[in-house]
């Protein structure tokens, strides 16, 4: 693709966003993902008919059940990801605060999916 | 910084709202929303993942009042985000562009998460 833009203006970071199609496509790709994957989550919780400890912990110990919610965790926080870096670029005008809060929602989406990942195999594996 | 210091003529305090802009504000405040829905995802998935008394606790939390209305505030989120979620992907295929079709999609999605949300209350309540 043709860069209409001198090797200086890309330096200082003028033109075109460069990620902003990959962006646009991980958050399309999130959510269609997520429209079997949120309903079968929303179902399968109003299945588990008590909502107590063995029973949620019977339910997620099924091979299955974990892959799903693996994967629904995944795309569920990168959606999240996405769709909060726009409210921010949005809604923040001054740079450096534009940039700390970009870094720390990226921080600490990736920190809640990892717990929660790990949370997921943890019980996985534990014995009753 | 420049970018501050310049007066905006009145937007927001003027512009009618219509149901294209309502949706569009909810879809996105929906989104926020769910996002702190994530992150209880995860504090709920630690709980489990810690044993059965601190997931009990997290569980009576749920229980009451306050924690099914919020229980119910993120279900109602998530089917409108899904629905509008759907609207918005046939948008980006080109489909339902025009002014009619997006009034007409518009209250489908509305009509939508409100039929599921009640859906999901009753058969949260034991029914079906």
């Amino acid at each position: 693709m043709a860069r209409f833009s001198t090797a200086l203006a890309r330096v200082r970071g003028h033109g075109a966003a460069k990620s902003g199609t990959h962006h646009w496509l991980a958050q399309r790709l999130t959510a269609v993902a997520l429209i079997p994957l949120s309903v079968w989550f929303v179902v399968s919780l109003l299945a588990v008919t008590e909502m107590n400890y063995e029973t949620v912990i019977a339910w997620i110990q099924s091979p299955l059940v974990a892959v799903f919610l693996l994967l629904f965790i995944f795309a569920m926080f990168y959606h999240a990801q996405l769709g909060l870096q726009m409210i921010i670029e949005d809604y923040i005008k001054c740079k450096a605060v534009k940039i700390a809060s970009l870094i720390a929602l990226k921080f600490a989406v990736f920190f809640a999916a990892f717990a929660a990942a790990f949370a997921t195999v943890d019980i996985y594996f534990t014995t009753p | 910084m420049a970018d501050d210091t310049r007066p905006l003529s009145p937007h927001l305090q003027i512009y009618k709202p219509q149901l294209t802009s309502v949706l569009s504000i909810t879809h996105r405040g929906t989104g926020a929303f769910l996002s702190v829905g994530a992150f209880f995802l995860t504090c709920w998935l630690l709980a489990l993942a810690d044993g059965a008394e601190h997931f009990a606790k997290i569980q009576a939390h749920f229980s009451t009042w306050y924690g099914c209305c919020l229980l119910y505030a993120f279900v109602f989120s998530l089917y409108f985000h899904l629905c509008n979620g759907i609207r918005h992907l046939l948008w980006d295929v080109g489909i339902g562009l025009d002014i009619r079709a997006t009034y007409r999609s518009g209250y489908a999605v509305l009509a939508a998460t409100v039929a599921l949300t009640l859906l999901t209350l009753f058969l949260a309540s034991g029914g079906g």
